[in-house]
């Protein structure tokens, strides 16, 4: 054990014999439960999609629900071509891979030829994720299960292929479907994406893409 | 030589006087109140959301030893690497070995104010080591040669113009006056930078003891950009960002955003556990972690002011802040401005050269209302002008206050005293006395009754 | 009720109209109101300068005062917090505790002690005045008074009170540190004073009186008709008015 350590944990242990008293708190219960306190979720299917649908939209990301693989198909194709979408990476995945070899010759798969420069010049990042929050609209993806770091952030625009059984109602459960998923071996990344990237530094005027995606689209299949 | 305390005199009577840019930060903060406002109603209960959200902090701080142990070998388990510094010096050291080690030509940073309070881009520069911020505001300020305005607002002071001006100074770019241009501006410069840069320096918003995982809260991405291309990632996190259980993010990221920037949730929450695993396609193939003391355990040992420990960095005191707002980031000299800086700076630098901070408070208690971790900001500041009686003694506050109480304690010689001011107060108005003098250089008095309330009390009873 | 009034010293010597005012309405309201002459200052500007030993003597001294007292009204948010949250603090571990906390349960600011203790909002006034308020900040956060003032003034017959997004923000008083730090104090009261005087209304009230020697100081100076009134002048007024 290094020295600055052992000195460290040594001032922590001296500081904490004289203890201090909890916080002030506002409720009774010593013990609370914050996800009691945070924003309603609704109590049915129908209500947690529209809450999902509601945040995209405040969040500025685009929301497409759609009722099987054939129709996300047919919806990236189309995308691809209004917005010519020439160079798209993706990663192999049940979700992803077909719709991604549907838009042929302009598709890439990232486990099979990985290279920073070659991402770098995606025009879009076409990857699966592990949950959504409808609570906060946000996007769980991981380096396991969805392209490794890059493919989800360096591209200017982001695409998700996920299942709606996928959306959670809120973070609460995301974090415990973690733990149950992952449990002791975490992925080296896990992100939560919440609409495109950002920034409000000059003048705290909204200005989206600051660095990643300046689009994210959510494709729901039913 | 000028010491702290004059040079914040001297800069905070600039700023204030300084209306256009007091004008220009109230309608900066604007939209961050609207935003707020809207997105706290959202909870079903946001007190004790507070609740919740300090009890999180207040466990893992006054079980540090123990949370800390418990998350340091579950991150080296994960696969990366921690590091000990006692202080900035060491902290320097650690992170120049680790950067020369990584023969790097050159690095990539996101935003982090801990590496601000170690002075680690200076001590990367001497060293011959190229180093770039990536968050805009950061950018922005690096590019000033400028330390940040707000700790997480770092550029809020500069109008469009101004940075439009630097961006053609630095960069060659054509001047414009749309924000969305000079952030493409930034993009596009620092696009590359990302995919050459050797190393990635970064911050840690969390560290969470059970998984083993440093959690970052940011906007723009560039954080993600700065963990995943550089072939070497260093993160540099005080100590006391240690929390128990991934659990207690449910309740800490939201309240992040809401509280600091008036966001449900920030753009990108992220979760790292070690380098590039196997079967990972990239990430770095080095994962370290600096944890930084710094007097941080000199905090943790007043158990008065313990729960400043707890603060999670959203920047929402400052926002709050009328002493902030009409002084502005810059005129405090800290790394971390506004009411937590006033709380904080004085154990990590010293209470004898910081504690006028404190003083420079009418403690109306906004901040202490707007905490999320329910810090007791301005009854610290209280208490920091206690502790600092003890060790800067103050002749002439003494004996003001000493004759003062002499003066209260004999209700006979206090009404005395308050009719020789009124009958005299026509004279001692044009005086240079301390305190009347300084009032009446910019306030009027009410005119200056008769009686006091005591003799017509008592006027009123003999009737 | 057996009301001993608490007078701030500043209230005493410079506005005592306030005080006058505060036994005024408390007696139209059946009160039976005294007001013990050796008391002087609560402290507050020994406490709030760090010198706690010497505020401990000030705190100790208005223990005494008001040891008979039934209850203690005072019409100052600040000074009532300094009766009521502080010197329980600052007597805290001393053999004076006890007697602190004694005090602080029966010490109540004006306008709470008739809305929460005497359960009145309308103490039968009539004022055809537009008005905006200031809540003061150890009113408002340390004491937590928010409505029990509005209550009081939506009561009033005639008067319309006109909210403003500044009404929390502070005036920049802070006791000393109004001259201690006075350009950052006036730049505070500038923003605070100057939103209020936009609203058009004839007066600025607050419950405390010390911001409105701020406020009014900064309005006179810079020449603007909008006038500071302690609530309890405000409601003295009406009671005339009625």
């Amino acid at each position: 054990m290094s020295e600055a350590r052992k000195e460290i944990m040594g001032r922590i242990r001296e500081a904490l014999k004289t203890p201090s008293p909890k916080p002030h708190l506002k409720g009774e219960s010593s013990k609370v439960a914050g996800k009691a306190w945070l924003p309603e979720v609704g109590d049915t299917d129908a209500e947690t999609m529209a809450l999902l649908s509601d945040n995209l939209a405040k969040l500025k990301a685009s929301f497409h629900p759609v009722e099987n693989l054939d129709q996300a198909i047919a919806l990236v194709k189309d995308l691809a071509q209004k917005k010519n979408w020439k160079n798209i990476a993706y990663h192999k995945n049940e979700l992803v891979t077909p719709v991604a070899l549907a838009i042929a010759g302009n598709a890439w798969a990232v486990d099979e030829a990985f290279s920073k420069d070659k991402l770098e010049a995606a025009d879009v990042g076409l990857t699966s994720c592990v949950s959504i929050v409808a609570q906060f609209g946000a996007i769980l993806v991981s380096s396991e299960t969805s392209g490794g770091r890059g493919l989800s952030i360096l591209p200017p625009v982001h695409v998700v292929i996920a299942k709606a059984d996928q959306v959670v109602p809120d973070l609460a459960a995301c974090f415990a479907q973690i733990n149950v998923q992952f449990g002791g071996k975490m992925p080296s990344m896990l992100s939560f994406i919440t609409g495109p990237s950002r920034t409000g530094d000059i003048e705290r005027i909204l200005v989206l893409g600051a660095h990643g995606p300046k689009e994210l689209y959510l494709i729901l299949v039913r | 030589m000028l010491n702290s305390k004059s040079i914040f005199i001297k800069e905070s009577t600039l700023t204030s006087a300084d209306g256009d840019q007091r004008q220009f930060i109230r309608t900066a903060l604007g939209g961050y109140y609207k935003n707020r406002d809207i997105y706290q109603a959202r909870y079903r209960n946001w007190e004790l959301a507070r609740d919740a959200a300090s009890l999180a902090k207040w466990s893992a701080v006054n079980n540090l030893a123990e949370v800390l142990e418990k998350f340091v070998a579950k991150f080296e388990s994960n696969g990366g690497k921690v590091h000990w510094a006692r202080d900035a010096a060491e902290a320097r050291k650690i992170i120049l070995d680790l950067v020369a080690k990584a023969n790097a030509t050159a690095v990539i940073k996101s935003k982090c104010m801990t590496t601000e309070e170690i002075h680690l881009n200076d001590a990367l520069e001497k060293a011959g080591f190229g180093v770039v911020e990536s968050d805009l505001g950061e950018f922005i300020q690096q590019l000033r040669g400028e330390a940040p305005y707000h700790f997480v607002f770092p550029c809020m002071h500069l109008k469009r113009e101004a940075i439009s001006e630097l961006f053609t100074k630095h960069l060659g770019t054509a001047p414009t006056d749309s924000p969305e241009e000079l952030t493409m501006i930034a993009r596009k410069h620092l696009r590359k930078l990302y995919i050459t840069a050797d190393v990635g320096i970064t911050g840690a918003n969390f560290l969470v003891a059970d998984t083993g995982q440093i959690s970052i809260t940011e906007n723009e991405g560039n954080a993600r950009l700065t963990a995943a291309m550089p072939r070497v990632h260093i993160a540099l996190s005080g100590i006391e960002k240690v929390i128990n259980t991934i659990d207690d993010l449910t309740v800490l990221l939201p309240m992040l955003a809401t509280a600091g920037a008036g966001q449900p949730m920030t753009c990108y929450n992220t979760l790292y556990a070690g380098p590039k695993k196997p079967g990972e396609l990239d990430g770095p193939e080095e994962f370290h972690l600096v944890l930084l003391d710094n007097a941080r355990t000199q905090i943790l040992a007043d158990p008065e002011q313990r729960d400043s420990l707890h603060c999670i960095r959203c920047g929402a005191c400052l926002n709050v802040c009328p002493i902030f707002k009409n002084i502005g980031g810059h005129a405090y000299g800290t790394t971390y401005q506004g009411p937590i800086g006033s709380v904080i700076t004085p154990h990590l630098r010293g209470l004898k050269d910081w504690n006028h901070l404190s003083g420079a408070s009418s403690l109306c208690g906004a901040c202490t209302d707007a905490c999320p971790v329910r810090i007791d900001l301005h009854h610290h500041l209280l208490q920091n002008r206690r502790n600092a009686v003890k060790v800067v003694p103050n002749l002439f506050d003494r004996v003001f206050h000493g004759t003062f109480n002499f003066v209260i304690q004999r209700p006979a010689l206090f009404s005395l005293g308050g009719k020789v001011f009124r009958k005299t107060f026509g004279l001692l108005k044009h005086l240079p006395l301390p305190y009347l003098g300084t009032w009446l250089k910019s306030r009027d008095l009410p005119a200056i009754p008769p009686k006091s309330f005591r003799e017509a009390w008592k006027d009123s009873k003999n009737v | 009720m057996r009301v001993s009034l608490f007078i701030p010293c500043f209230i005493d010597q410079l506005t005592p109209q306030v005080g006058l005012a505060t036994a005024k309405v408390l007696k139209k309201l059946g009160q039976e109101v005294e007001f013990n002459s050796s008391q002087t200052c609560c402290g507050q500007p020994s406490y709030n300068s760090g010198q706690w030993e010497i505020a401990k003597e000030g705190a100790i001294r208005s223990l005494e005062v008001f040891k008979d007292a039934e209850v203690v009204v005072g019409p100052s948010g600040s000074c009532v917090a300094m009766m009521k949250k502080f010197y329980p603090e600052l007597l805290h571990g001393t053999k004076y505790e006890a007697e602190a906390k004694r005090l602080s349960q029966r010490t109540f600011e004006f306008s709470d002690f008739i809305v929460s203790q005497l359960k009145i909002t309308d103490v039968g006034a009539t004022l055809h005045k537009k008005v905006t308020y200031h809540d003061g900040c150890h009113a408002l956060r340390e004491l937590r008074l928010k409505e029990e003032p509005r209550k009081l003034l939506r009561a009033v017959k005639g008067l319309e009170l006109i909210e403003t997004e500044e009404a929390e923000s502070c005036c920049g008083f802070g006791g000393l540190f109004a001259v201690k730090f006075p350009m950052i104090s006036t730049a505070m009261v500038e923003v605070k004073a100057g939103a209020l005087a936009r609203t058009g209304a004839d007066y600025i009230v607050s419950s405390d009186p010390s911001c409105l020697l701020q406020i009014g100081g900064w309005l006179s100076r810079e020449g603007k008709v909008i006038r500071p009134l302690h609530i309890a002048e405000l409601l003295a007024m009406g009671i005339d008015h009625a």
